[in-house]
């Protein structure tokens, strides 16, 4: 029996059936144009980078060409070329791997850590509750980018010790975002239930409160994705990110900066994929948080 | 000797906040016999779902014993509490918020039965038969059996909320203004059906609410708490004839039916609820009582029985002789 005739008749058939969280999420995803815009981007700029790690060498990306300098975007340089001779298209394919992994990961740094933290301060509340603030309070009082020099300084140039910075930096956001959340979940009677038939707190806060506080969190990590590219582009662009060869997307930027108007497309090219990727992100969020939360199903 | 379920003896639980200590139960004691409910009404704020969570344990009391079928359970460690916890259940007030909006409803009512190993070894075929036999028993249809808490009304909800309390066989299940969210018209259904399980199932009901009409069709006995105490204690038929406490005299005049003229014996709340944050050692219904008299201030007036279970706590009655007179608003 199809799942859908379960469904539809009024006092058809009662067939208890699992309904599979991940299928409904799926489904109800499926329907949304934007989120599977914003998915079919984000499938594209993965694929582009796995794409790049077969077809070019570091040596592609970093050889200087000195014929071919500023030359207009044609058949044979898709994006032109830059003020070395080398082409953009590649640099930009080529720099994906850091621009993604800088995105993704800082936010994954910043949301697992986050995450935990604030649910352990707005559930359990009291003295820690206390300190894990106080600590936000500081971490925010130091302006972001500077934060982030001052860790990349400590820990040393490199992609790895840029992510973790980055997303160290934004932890205090999300101890505060998700704390709030579950505040407000906590104090739902179902929770009491839960207690009255004798689960234990943590369980209680794993089982009942934390899946339903998540949704702010999604459309904030979606949000945060391009942030993070960002901050990674400017510290490239003050010298504390990818070493200056690597064409990292911010780098890429910052580096046409210079060219602006003899060579336009050195900028424009790596700021639309950041763009791109920026709104595919924020369009898959909200997609996301719809299909997650049941009472938005249709 | 009446047969106890519940005893409740000195119960106080009082919150610290930043503006003070809250009194929100302050030195209640109370017996429930077996099969029997009792009635709980007062104001919002004054602690009835405090007591109520308190004697099941979802709060740890302050002060004071809470004893179920003779054994002390205050103390009771979490682990010795959570084979305690099948025997004493909570019936909630708001059916959307008593609810995970991500569970099922075949979900919502076998969580605590997979939760405690209830059926143990059984398969999850005959879970599911007990989760329907659940639904029938609560007037649910089965066909609801997948849906979300957001697919059905809130009648529905609250029958999901009852067949998650009955799911683990209580014998004790707080009813904490299980109806207020719902339409009059769905309240007597769900009433009726509460007071159905009692007779089928033995169970016995203290039941919150803060709707005289409803807690006199529903109780043996009233408990009426005003800023946390006991004001007056009696059986229901007992309180609803003879009212004696100013503060119930003046809630059951209340749903009195208006008189065009104006009802001469209309007893209205004036003011509003003091606060139980700190509150002084004087009656606490002072500030809003219409027989204040000399000896109100003096120390919170015990609860005294003035007549074969009828219980009230006011200075100015006395089982010798009752010397309430009114003088405000005569
Ligand atoms: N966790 C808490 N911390 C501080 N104060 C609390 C807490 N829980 C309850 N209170 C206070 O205790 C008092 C009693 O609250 P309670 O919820 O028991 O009242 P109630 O009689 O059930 O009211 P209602 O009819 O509105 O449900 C209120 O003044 C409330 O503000
Ligand atoms: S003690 Fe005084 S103030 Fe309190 S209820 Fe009695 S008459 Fe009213
Ligand atoms: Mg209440």
């Amino acid at each position: 029996m199809s799942k859908k005739a379960a469904f539809a008749t009024p006092d058809g058939p009662i067939v208890y059936k699992k309904r599979s969280r991940l299928m409904e999420t799926w489904n109800s995803l499926k329907t949304n144009p934007g989120a599977v815009f914003g998915l079919i981007v984000v499938a594209l700029y993965i694929l582009m980078m796995l794409l790049s790690f077969v077809l070019y060498t570091r040596e592609d990306v970093v050889a200087i060409n000195g014929k071919e300098m500023f030359l207009r975007p044609s058949a044979q340089h898709w994006f032109g070329t830059d003020e070395k001779g080398r082409d953009v298209f590649t640099r930009i394919m080529y720099g994906s791997r850091y621009s993604l992994a800088v995105g993704f990961g800082a936010v994954g740094i910043g949301l697992i850590i986050g995450v935990i933290i604030g649910a352990i301060s707005g559930y359990f509340g009291g003295a820690v509750d206390i300190l894990i603030m106080r600590f936000c309070d500081v971490l925010s009082a130091i302006p972001g980018t500077l934060l982030c020099m001052v860790l990349v300084a400590a820990l040393g140039p490199g992609l790895i010790n840029l992510l973790v910075s980055i997303g160290v930096t934004s932890i205090a956001g999300y101890i505060r975002l998700a704390r709030a959340s579950v505040l407000a979940t906590r104090g739902n009677e179902y929770v009491e239930a839960a207690r009255a038939i004798g689960m234990s707190e943590v369980r209680i806060a794993l089982t009942q409160v934390l899946p339903n506080s998540l949704s702010p969190l999604i459309v904030a990590t979606s949000g945060n994705i391009a942030s993070c590219i960002l901050s990674a582009a400017g510290l490239s662009f003050l010298g504390f990110g990818v070493p200056v060869p690597l064409p990292e997307w911010g780098a890429l930027v910052s580096g046409g900066r210079t060219y602006m108007l003899k060579a336009p497309w050195m900028t424009t090219f790596p700021g639309i994929f950041i763009m791109v990727i920026t709104f595919a992100c924020a369009l898959l969020g909200d997609g996301l948080r719809d299909a997650l939360d049941p009472r938005l199903k249709k | 000797m009446a047969d106890n379920i519940i005893e409740v003896k000195n119960l106080k639980k009082y919150f610290k906040t930043p503006h003070g200590t809250v009194h929100a139960v302050d030195d209640v004691s109370f017996n429930i016999e077996r099969g029997k409910t009792l009635g709980v009404v007062g104001e919002s704020g004054c602690g009835k779902s405090t007591l109520g969570r308190n004697i099941i344990r979802l709060q740890d009391p302050t002060a004071g014993q809470v004893i179920y079928d003779g054994q002390d359970i205050t103390d009771l460690s979490n682990q010795q509490m959570k084979r305690m916890r099948h025997d004493l259940q909570i019936i909630f007030q708001d059916p959307y918020s008593s609810l995970n909006p991500r569970k099922t409803v075949m979900e919502i009512i076998s969580e605590p039965i997979l939760f405690n190993k209830l059926m143990k070894g059984s398969s999850k075929q005959d879970v599911e038969k007990r989760v329907r036999e659940l639904m029938d028993t609560v007037g649910l249809a089965q066909r609801l059996i997948n849906s979300y808490p957001h697919e059905l009304d809130g009648g529905r909800r609250q029958r999901i909320g009852i067949a998650r309390a009955l799911s683990l066989n209580p014998k004790f299940i707080v009813c904490d203004e299980p109806v207020s969210a719902l339409d009059v018209s769905i309240q007597a259904q769900v009433l009726n059906l509460l007071k159905d399980l009692q007779k089928e199932m033995g169970l016995t009901y203290m039941f919150i609410t803060h709707d005289l009409s409803v807690v006199n069709y529903f109780s043996d006995d009233i408990l009426v708490m005003y800023l946390g105490m006991v004001v007056e204690k009696a059986p229901a038929e007992v309180l609803f004839k003879n009212p004696i406490h100013p503060y119930t005299k003046a809630l059951l005049s209340a749903i009195l039916v208006p008189k065009v003229n104006g009802n001469p014996d209309h007893i209205s709340l004036r003011g509003e609820v003091t606060s139980p944050i700190n509150p002084p050692d004087e009656c606490r219904f002072t500030r809003r009582c219409d027989y204040i008299c000399d000896t109100c201030k003096a120390g919170t007036p015990p609860l005294i029985e003035i007549e074969p279970n009828h219980f009230v706590a006011c200075h100015c009655v006395k089982p010798e002789g009752i010397t309430l007179q009114r003088t405000v608003g005569v």
